[in-house]
This record gives C-alpha cells, structure tokens and sequence, in this order.
C-alpha cells in the first residue's frame, strides 16, 4: 500500500478530471513530480555538499540561515534572482540566451526512463538506456553553445576542455552499460530492475556482486564524474585555471540554472548507475522489502550523492594529459574487457567456474594495464608540443 | 494518403526551417548549431513514427558525435568567428539548384514506386530493439562485420595521421 502511495495518488487525482482531458492531465502529473522532486533534492544536495566539504576541510560550512544552515539555499536562490543579468557586449545574444535553457531541458529528459519505484516511471521505453544516451549526448551541444557565445577566451577554453572531456568519458560509460545490457538482455531500464530482482541467501542478485558488474560500476562511476564535470574532473571549470570555464560570463539566475542542471545531470547519471549496477528500487536484503521501492531509490541516490561529495573533497583535479590518457589507455581497455567478461559470465554454467574466469579475466587486464600507464607515465620533465 | 498528424506537422515544419537556417545563416557556428537542431528533429521523426531504435540512434550519433565534430572542425580551422562570409562563386547556385532538384526528383519517384505506397494495409508493428539486434547478428552478419573493420582502419588512419606530426615538430 505504502509502495504504490504515489501511484494510487495520480489514479485518484486522475478520476476528478473530465475523461476529455484525461490524457493530459495523467502527463501532467506524471511529470510534476520530477520537476518537483528533483529540484528540491538540488537545494539540500547544495546544503548537503557545502557542509560535508566543510567537514572535511575542517570548518563550518554555512551555518546562519534557518536551523544549521538548512535553509541556505532559499537564500542563494533570492540572491541569484535579485542579481542583475549581466551578458557581455560582444556575446552572441541569442545562443548566450539559448545554452541555460538546452542545458536544463536536456537535465530533465533522463529522468523520464528512470524507474524510482516500482510501477513508478515516466516513460516505458523499449530503449530506455539508449534514450538516456541520446538525451545527455545533447548536453555536450549545450556547454559547447554557452563557451562559445560568451566570447571570453576562458570560456571557449572551458567549453573545448569540457566537450573533449565528454565525448572521451562517453566511451567507456556506454561500455560499461553494454555488459550490464548483454546481461539482461534487454534495453528497458524496468526489465533491467526486475533482472537484478530476488535474493540468493542474504545477497540481492544484483550486477555489482558480480565480478564484471563490479569493475563495470567502478568504470561507470568514474566515467560518471567526468560527465558530470566533478572533481577530480572538474577541468572545464577549474577555477584556478580558467576561472569557471563555459559558464564565466553568466550571472544571477542563469548562472543558478548552469548549477541546477549539473546538479540534475549528476542524479540522473546516479540514477542510472543505481539502476543498471545496484538493483534500481529493490531492496539490499530480504528482510527489508517492507520498505517502500521508493525510498530505497532515493536512499541509493543519496549514498552515491555522498560518495562524489567525499570525492570531491578528498582528491585533487587531474591535469588535461593525465585525464586523457586515464580515459583512453586505461578506462577503454579496461571496460572493453569488461564486456567480454560479461559475456564469459554469461555463456558459462553457473558455479565456480564463471566467478574463476571473469574475476581472473579482470584482475589480468587491470594488472596489465594498470603496470602499462605507470611506465608509460614516467615523471619527467614536461614538453610541449604546441606552446613553444 | 494517410492523414498528416499534429505531431508530424510541427516536427516536419521545425526541421525544415532548421535545415534551411543551416543553409542561409552567416555564422558558421550558428550554421552548425541549426543543422544540429535539423538533424534532432530528424530524430524526433522517427521516433514518432515508432522506430525506436533509429530514433534514438540519430539523436546518440547526429547531435551527438557529428553535430558537436562539424562545431570543432570549424574551432579549429576557422575559429568560428561569425560573419567570415562565405564566398559564393555565381556559377554555384545554378549547380546547387540542378543537383537539389535532381536528388528531390530521384527520391520523390522512389517514394512513389516503393513497396509502402502501393500496399496500404495496416501500418507494420514497430520493430523492438531485439528484433532490430536479431536481424543484425543473424541475417546481416558480414555487412556488419565489413563496416566494422572498415571504422576500425579509419580510426588507425587517424591516428597515425595525427601522429606522424609529433615525430616531424620533435
């Protein structure tokens, strides 16, 4: 009962409407929700974050407004609205105007294929991953269009470093999604869920305890960070370099969307990462399957938003070569014998055996490659190719 | 003829006015970024016609590797700066009308003489992704492995391309 509240909820909400409108109204409702929720998860996310990295680099965070700085983001939020909307003389005004609002609707479309619950989906696609793919392919368009019309060097900069950044980390992101789709058989993210459903013993039978499901949930949340731009990938903003990269010359509110729709980006790339490797909605042991499907999304969702936070404040930033060597000689091979161990898994009888192979597979492969870029990356002195 | 939808109506127009941005606009930059949107609302076409699969497909490829490689090529070579005017020789727009007319004409006759137009039955069933895979990994199995290779040998070629540079400046 307590599973399905929300459905029932837009079932019983829907029998008030004309049956003439019906099919809107049940649309609308499907897709308040999201632009509700997911907003209001970014305001505490930034509460959230600024008091973890404060803990960690040993000082408060914010701490004046509302009990424990709780309600610091409806603060930000006036602030970023009562500030002046400044866009440069010689920006290009209609792309300026154009990136923030591409960069939010592609934010939003994700979560349309994203199963928070069960019976809880926007969009049953038969291609839902695929769909996801598609969607957060158009972001890289986004930041191209807001580094460029800004005309600043620093944002043409941030933006060029960004959409490298993207496409190089896209590869092995994709990759390492296809050994979860040749497990499953299916591209449906609610097929996939329902895959990963039922308990052997104490443990779920989800992706992540598998050999490959492991290393292909450590390669996507890594490729997941470079998508995001977070730290330790946060070069096309690095502020040290390039001041904050492709979204330098916006101001107030727009400024506030740019960090909405990163935001937005990295729950639903965790979304998608919850879904594929740790069971979507399902719950970590069988004796907790009382608890609503929804709430082990979010608290899953919560978990990994956690995890970057701790990433972010514990690593430093990569430097340009170091980020695309990592993506090309190690990320690559690494989730392309991943898919390969994922079809070894899956051809083999289960048993032994297969947890023998595919583990031997990926601990070769990252001995192996991990000892290439470690001579291949002697430190040296740096030389440049196009600089001098 | 089987009725025009809303939906088709409106992507159709999108598209059109897009491709023909792409073609008209000054700005290199703003060309590219028009053809994206021409080549998204190819995508939402299909979509809407049930073809999953492809649909998405030309989102993932189009507006996301072939939209976003025209944008650095023209980064790089040019620099994008707006009105670079694109010199157009006179002889050019008679060619381009000739060949545009000509490629319509071929297409609008092999729309007209196509299998669809003559036996409208019912509509066929969309087909789902495994059927698509099925038919791929199956009955179109050396096309698929002759494109592979094909990618494969060009994305080497790139690289030694781009690497013969380093040993020449070193």
């Amino acid at each position: 009962m307590l599973d399905q509240v929300f459905v029932l909820l837009k079932h019983w909400l829907l029998g008030y409407s004309p049956a003439a409108i019906q099919p809107e109204v049940s649309i609308l409702l499907t897709i308040l929700p999201i632009l509700l929720v997911f907003p209001v998860l970014f305001a505490l996310t930034t509460v959230l974050e600024r008091k973890g990295l404060g803990r960690i680099q040993n000082r408060y965070g914010p701490n004046r407004v509302g009990f424990y700085g709780i309600l610091q983001p409806m603060a930000d939020a006036l602030k970023s609205l009562t500030k002046e909307d400044i866009v440069p003389a010689s920006a290009d005004r209609a792309v300026h105007f154009l990136a923030p609002l591409v960069l939010l609707a592609v934010a939003f479309l994700p979560y349309a294929v994203l199963p928070i619950g069960r019976n809880m989906i926007a969009a049953n696609l038969d291609a839902g991953v695929l769909f996801f793919f598609a969607i957060g392919a158009i972001s890289e368009l986004s930041v191209f269009m807001a580094g460029w019309s800004s005309r600043n060097k620093y944002s043409l900069l941030g933006a060029m470093r960004a959409v490298a950044q993207m496409i190089s980390y896209e590869v092995p992101l994709l990759l390492s999604s296809i050994a979860v789709i040749m497990a499953a058989g299916s591209l449906n993210t609610v097929e996939i869920v329902n895959k990963q459903a039922g308990f052997s013993g104490i443990f779920p039978h989800w992706y992540v305890l598998t050999p490959w499901g492991f290393a292909g949930f450590v390669l996507f949340m890594i490729a997941a960070t470079a998508e995001t731009n977070r730290s330790p990938f946060d070069l096309p903003e690095g502020e040290s370099e390039i001041i904050a990269g492709y979204y330098l010359e916006y101001s107030g509110f727009k400024f506030a969307l740019f960090f909405l729709g990163e935001y937005l980006g990295m729950f639903a790339i965790s979304g998608l990462g919850i879904t594929l490797f740790l069971g979507g909605w399902g719950a970590p042991l069988p004796f907790l399957t009382w608890v609503p499907s929804w709430i082990w999304f979010f608290a899953k969702l919560l978990g990994l938003i956690i995890g970057f936070i701790w990433v972010r404040g514990t690593l430093p930033r990569l430097r340009m070569d170091q980020l695309m060597n990592f993506a090309w000689k190690f990320m690559l091979p690494m989730a392309l014998v991943v898919v390969v161990s994922a079809g070894a898994w899956r051809f083999l009888p289960q048993g032994v055996t297969r947890w023998l192979v595919s583990t031997l597979l990926l601990a070769v492969a990252y001995a192996l490659l991990a000892r290439g870029v470690e001579t291949r990356n002697k430190i040296a002195k740096r030389t440049y190719r196009f600089a001098e | 003829m089987r009725q025009m939808s809303a939906a088709f109506l409106i992507l159709a127009i999108v598209t059109m006015i897009a491709a023909c941005a792409a073609m008209t606009l000054r700005g290199l930059v703003h060309c590219a970024l028009a053809l994206a949107v021409a080549f998204a609302g190819i995508g939402t076409l299909y979509l809407s016609l049930g073809a999953q699969f492809l649909g998405l497909a030309q989102l993932l490829v189009y507006v996301g590797a072939i939209a976003v490689l025209i944008v650095f090529v023209i980064l790089l070579t040019r620099g994008g700066d707006g009105d670079a005017s694109p010199l157009i020789p006179t002889g050019l727009p008679i060619t381009g009308i000739v060949v545009a007319t000509t490629i319509l004409a071929l297409l609008a006759w092999a729309v007209f003489h196509s299998f669809a137009m003559h036996s409208l039955g019912p509509p066929a069933t969309p087909a789902t992704v495994r059927e698509l895979g099925t038919v791929l990994m199956a009955e179109y199995v050396l096309p698929l492995e002759v494109i592979g290779l094909m990618l494969t040998a060009a994305l080497i070629g790139a690289v030694v391309v781009a690497m013969k540079e380093k040993q020449d400046t070193q």
